[in-house]
C-alpha cells in the first residue's frame, strides 16, 4: 500500500521531463494560410497615384504570375522591404501594390523616398479587400498565378533571403 | 514615480515571503525556538497590503495611460474607454501574474489575521507554505516579467488591446479564474501545513473549506463567463471546444469538486484523510500546470495569450519545486497520517468516494487528451484531441457520476441500506426511463444527447429529494446550497443536451430581402450597411425574424474591423426566448454580392449558463451556511471554556 503514495510523485516527474524536453524543442509553427489554393476574391480599386493604374481582379489574369504586396506609406516594415522588392522588380516581376488606409499625397512621398516596384496600385481605404484576401497586417506579399489563383502568402517584410524563394515561387506558378 | 513605488512594494513583497518561510519553518524546530517565528502572521498581514498597493499602483498607471511604462504602451491605447484601459492591467501576461500574487497575498494576510482554530504550529507552516509559493511568483514577476518596466523614451501612442478582448465580459472573466486559482493555493498550503504536523483533523477540514468552496464558486463562474464569451464573440456557434485553455480552466474546477466533498467527509466523519490532503496537492497543481500550459505555448490554442517558452521554462521549474515538493512530502509523510474512521460502501461516505474517484477519471482523461499531443509530438506526431475523444469517454464516467449523485445525498453517514432509499430510486429511475421512452418515440438521437437529457430530468428531480419531508424553513442553509448545487448540474446538463439534439442550423448567402428558414424561425435579411465604432468600422446587418404571426425581432450581427491592432471579428446577434435562442452571424460578400449568412436556432442552449449560476449560487450558499455554522460552534465552545474557567476559579472543578 505504501508505494501507491509514490504514484503521484513518479507521474508528475514523467509530465516534467517531456514538458522539459519539448520546451528545449524548437517551436515549429508554420500554418500555411487558408487562402492557398483560392482565387483571388472580386475587387477593383481605385489608383491613388497618379502615375499608376488601379487593381482589380481582372489585372492578374493576363497570363502571367505576379506578385500582390499589401503595404502603406505609414508602415515602417514597408521601408525596409521596398529595396528587396525593387531588385525583385529588377529581375523582371511584376509587383501590383494595395496601399492600405492610405492618402494620395502620403504615397507620393513614400515612392519618392523609397522606390516604386509597383506596376499597379490600388487603395482599399477601409482594409476591405485586405480582410478578403486573409491578410491581417501590413507588409504581406502574395503570390498569385496566371490564373489569378493564390498560390503562396509571405507575412512580414521581404527581406534579402526571402528574394530569391519569391522567385522561385514564381517560377512554379508559371 | 507611481511604477516606481509599486516596484518597491514588490520587492518588499518579496522579502517579507521569505521572512514568512523562514519564520514558519524555524517554528517547526521547537516550541518557539525563535523571535523570527511570532513574525510570520504580522509579516503576511503586511505583505497582503503591500501586494495591494502594488497593484492599485499598476492600475493607475494603467488608468492614466502612462506611455512611459512598457507594459501600458504595449497593451492599452489612449483613446480606450476607461473599463478597457483597467482590465487592460491584467489583459496580459505581467499584469495577470501581478493580479495572481496580489490575490494570493491578499488571502495569505486574511488566514494570518483571523484564522485561530488550528494550532498555531500549523498555522506557521501554512503561512511557510503560503509565504514559499509566493517568493517564487515575486521572482518571477521581479527577474523576467517586471510590469513597472520602463521605456528610456516614453511611446507616443499605445499599441492598443487584443479587440476580441474589449469586451465587458472578458475582463472580469480572468481574474474570476484568478480568484479561484488563489483559493486553491490556500487550500494547497494548509494541506502543506497539515502534512509537515502530522495534523489532519476534522477542524483543518472545517478551516480548509470556505477556501475550497470559495475557490469553486469562482472557478464555476470564471468557466461559465469564459464559456459564454467564447459561444457569442467567437461567432462559432459553439460553447464549449475542448480547447488546451478551456481545460486548463476545468481541470482545476473538477479537482476542487472532488476536493470539496472529501473535504466535507473529513470535516464530518474524519475520514477520507489522506485523500484530502492529496486532492489539495492535486487541485493547485492543476491550476498552475494550466497557467503553464496556456503560457509556456507547448500547446497550440485558439486563445493563447503571453506565448513564450522562456516564461514557460520559468513556470515549469516553479511547477517542479512546487508541486514536487508536495508529492514528495505526501510520499515521505501521508503514510504517517493516522488512518481516519470507516465506514459502509453503503452510506453518505460511500457514494461521496464514488463521486470522488468517478471525478478523478474525468479529471484523469481531460489531463491525458490535453496532454497527449504533447506526448505525441515528442515522436513528431502532430495530433489534435477533440471532441470525439472527450465527449464519449467523459461520458462513460459522467452518467454513472450523475446517477449516484442522484440519490447519494439522501444516504445516512456511515452505515445505510439501499432498502431504506428504494421509493427514491425508483421515482428517479422511471423518469429516467419515461424520458428515454419518450424521446426515442419522438425521433431518433444520437446516444449521447438522449442520456444527458434523461439523467438531466432525472437529476433535476432527484436534487430536491433531500428536502422531502423537512421542514423547510429549518432546513440548514449549506443544504440549500447542495441542493441547488446540483439542480444547477441538471440545468446546464438538460441544455447542453438539448443544444446538440436540437441545434438548427442554416448558411445562406442572401439577396437582400431574401428570406430564409430555420427550425420554425423564417429569417430575412433586409439591409447590409457600414457602420463606424470608437476604433473599429463594421458591415452591419439588419436581419428581421419570425416566429408564427408575431412582430419580427431584430438582429444586427456585424463583421467588423479593428484597425489597432487591425484585426477582423464577427459580433453575432443573438436574440434569447425563455426556450432558446436565435443567433445569427453575418459572414462575407460573395462574388455575385450576396452576403453569407449564418443562422442557428438553438433551443435551451441558455441553460448551460443558467445552470454554472445556479452551481455558482448553490457554492456560495454552502459557503455561507458552513461560516456561520463555524462561528456558531466556535461562540459555543468559547461560552463552555469560559463557562468552566469560572467553575474551575470557584473552586468546583
Amino acid at each position: 500500500m505504501r508505494w501507491t503514495l509514490w504514484v503521484p510523485l513518479a507521474l508528475f516527474t514523467f509530465f516534467l521531463g517531456l514538458a522539459a524536453y519539448q520546451l528545449s524543442q524548437p517551436k515549429d509553427d508554420v500554418i500555411v494560410s487558408g487562402m492557398i489554393g483560392k482565387p483571388l476574391p472580386q475587387f477593383s480599386l481605385e489608383p491613388i497615384s497618379p502615375d499608376r493604374p488601379g487593381v482589380s481582379t481582372a489585372d492578374f489574369k493576363d497570363g502571367t504570375p505576379k506578385l500582390l504586396n499589401i503595404w502603406a506609406s505609414w508602415c515602417l516594415p514597408c521601408i525596409a522591404e521596398a529595396p528587396h522588392l525593387e531588385s525583385l522588380k529588377e529581375q523582371d516581376v511584376q509587383i501590383i501594390g494595395i496601399a492600405i488606409r492610405d492618402k494620395p499625397e502620403d504615397v507620393a512621398r513614400f515612392l519618392n523616398r523609397h522606390g516604386n516596384p509597383y506596376t499597379r496600385i490600388g487603395s482599399d481605404d477601409l482594409s476591405a479587400i485586405q480582410f478578403e484576401l486573409g491578410s491581417s497586417g501590413v507588409p504581406e506579399t502574395y503570390v498569385i498565378d496566371s490564373d489569378g489563383m493564390i498560390r503562396y502568402q509571405h507575412i512580414g517584410d521581404v527581406r534579402a533571403e526571402h528574394v530569391p524563394m519569391l522567385i522561385q515561387q514564381l517560377e512554379a506558378a508559371r | 514615480m507611481i511604477a516606481e513605488l509599486g516596484l518597491a512594494a514588490l520587492w518588499l513583497c518579496a522579502a517579507l515571503a521569505v521572512l514568512q518561510l523562514i519564520g514558519g519553518a524555524l517554528a517547526q524546530r521547537g516550541d518557539n525556538a525563535s523571535d523570527l517565528a511570532a513574525m510570520v502572521r504580522p509579516a503576511a498581514m503586511l505583505q497582503g497590503l503591500l501586494a495591494g498597493l502594488a497593484f492599485a499602483c499598476l492600475l493607475w498607471v494603467f488608468a492614466a495611460t502612462d506611455l512611459s511604462v512598457k507594459l501600458v504602451a504595449t497593451n492599452s491605447h489612449s483613446l480606450k474607454p476607461m473599463l478597457f484601459k483597467l482590465s487592460g492591467a491584467w489583459g496580459n501576461h505581467e499584469g495577470s501574474m501581478l493580479l495572481w500574487v496580489t490575490v494570493m497575498a491578499l488571502a495569505g494576510g486574511l488566514i494570518a489575521m483571523v484564522e485561530k482554530r488550528l494550532p498555531e504550529k500549523t498555522m506557521q507552516a501554512t503561512l511557510a507554505a503560503q509565504g514559499f509559493v509566493a517568493i517564487g511568483f515575486y521572482a518571477f514577476l521581479l527577474i523576467s516579467s517586471n510590469p513597472f518596466e520602463r521605456l528610456v523614451v516614453a511611446a507616443v501612442e499605445g499599441q492598443g488591446l487584443n479587440p476580441l478582448l474589449q469586451d465587458a465580459g472578458l475582463a472580469f472573466h480572468p481574474p474570476t479564474l484568478y480568484f479561484g486559482y488563489v483559493g486553491l493555493s490556500v487550500a494547497f498550503s494548509f494541506a502543506v501545513g497539515a502534512l509537515l504536523t502530522r495534523n489532519v483533523t476534522p477542524d483543518f477540514a472545517r478551516v480548509m473549506r470556505p477556501w475550497v468552496l470559495g475557490a469553486w464558486v469562482f472557478l464555476t463562474l470564471g468557466i461559465t463567463a469564459g464559456s459564454y464569451w467564447a459561444y457569442y464573440e467567437l461567432g462559432w456557434g459553439g460553447w464549449w471546444f475542448w480547447d488546451p485553455v478551456e481545460n486548463a480552466s476545468l481541470m482545476p474546477w473538477l479537482a476542487a469538486t472532488a476536493l470539496l466533498h472529501s473535504v466535507s467527509v473529513l470535516a464530518a466523519r474524519d475520514a477520507l484523510r489522506t485523500w484530502t490532503i492529496m486532492l489539495g496537492v492535486v487541485a493547485f497543481s492543476m491550476s498552475m500546470l494550466g497557467t503553464f500550459l496556456v503560457r509556456s505555448g507547448l500547446l497550440t490554442s485558439v486563445h493563447a495569450f503571453a506565448v513564450d517558452p522562456e516564461r514557460g521554462t520559468f513556470i515549469l521549474f516553479l511547477l517542479g519545486i512546487y508541486i514536487g515538493g508536495a508529492l514528495l512530502l505526501f510520499g515521505l509523510r501521508a503514510g504517517h497520517v493516522r488512518e481516519g474512521e470507516r465506514f459502509q460502501l453503503t452510506s453518505r461516505e460511500g457514494a461521496l468516494v464514488f463521486n470522488n474517484v468517478m471525478l478523478s477519471a474525468i479529471l484523469g482523461i481531460v489531463l491525458l487528451g490535453t496532454l497527449y499531443p504533447l506526448l505525441t509530438e515528442a515522436f513528431d506526431v502532430r495530433v489534435s484531441v477533440g471532441p470525439p475523444y472527450f465527449n464519449p469517454v467523459g461520458a462513460i464516467f459522467t452518467v454513472p457520476m450523475l446517477l449516484v449523485m442522484a440519490v447519494g445525498p439522501l444516504l445516512r453517514w456511515r452505515r445505510d441500506s439501499i432498502e431504506r432509499i428504494k421509493l427514491p430510486i425508483a421515482i428517479v429511475t422511471s423518469i429516467i426511463v419515461s424520458v428515454a421512452v419518450l424521446a426515442a418515440i419522438m425521433g431518433d438521437m444520437a446516444v449521447l444527447p438522449l442520456l444527458g437529457l434523461c439523467v438531466a430530468i432525472g437529476l433535476a428531480v432527484a436534487s430536491f429529494l433531500p428536502l422531502r419531508g423537512r421542514n423547510l424553513l429549518r432546513v440548514p442553509i449549506a443544504t440549500w446550497g447542495m441542493v441547488l448545487a446540483h439542480f444547477g448540474i441538471a440545468v446546464a446538463l438538460f441544455g447542453m443536451a438539448s443544444d446538440s439534439a436540437f441545434t438548427k442550423e442554416r448558411l445562406a448567402a442572401l439577396q437582400l430581402g431574401e428570406e430564409v428558414t430555420v427550425g420554425d424561425w423564417r429569417v430575412t435579411l433586409d439591409s447590409v450597411d457600414p457602420v463606424a465604432g470608437p476604433n473599429w468600422t463594421a458591415m452591419e446587418a439588419q436581419v428581421s425574424a419570425w416566429r408564427g404571426s408575431g412582430a419580427p425581432i431584430l438582429l444586427q450581427p456585424q463583421s467588423r474591423n479593428f484597425w489597432a491592432p487591425p484585426m477582423q471579428t464577427s459580433e453575432s446577434a443573438l436574440a434569447t426566448q425563455w426556450d432558446g435562442q436565435l443567433y445569427a452571424v453575418i459572414g462575407n460578400r460573395t462574388e455575385d454580392g450576396r452576403w453569407q449568412l449564418r443562422v442557428w436556432w438553438k433551443p435551451f442552449v441558455t441553460f448551460i449558463w443558467y445552470g454554472g449560476l445556479l452551481i455558482a449560487l448553490g457554492g456560495t450558499l454552502a459557503a455561507i451556511g458552513r461560516v456561520l455554522a463555524d462561528l456558531k460552534r466556535r461562540s459555543v465552545r468559547a461560552r463552555a471554556n469560559s463557562r468552566r474557567t469560572e467553575r474551575r476559579e470557584k473552586g468546583f472543578a
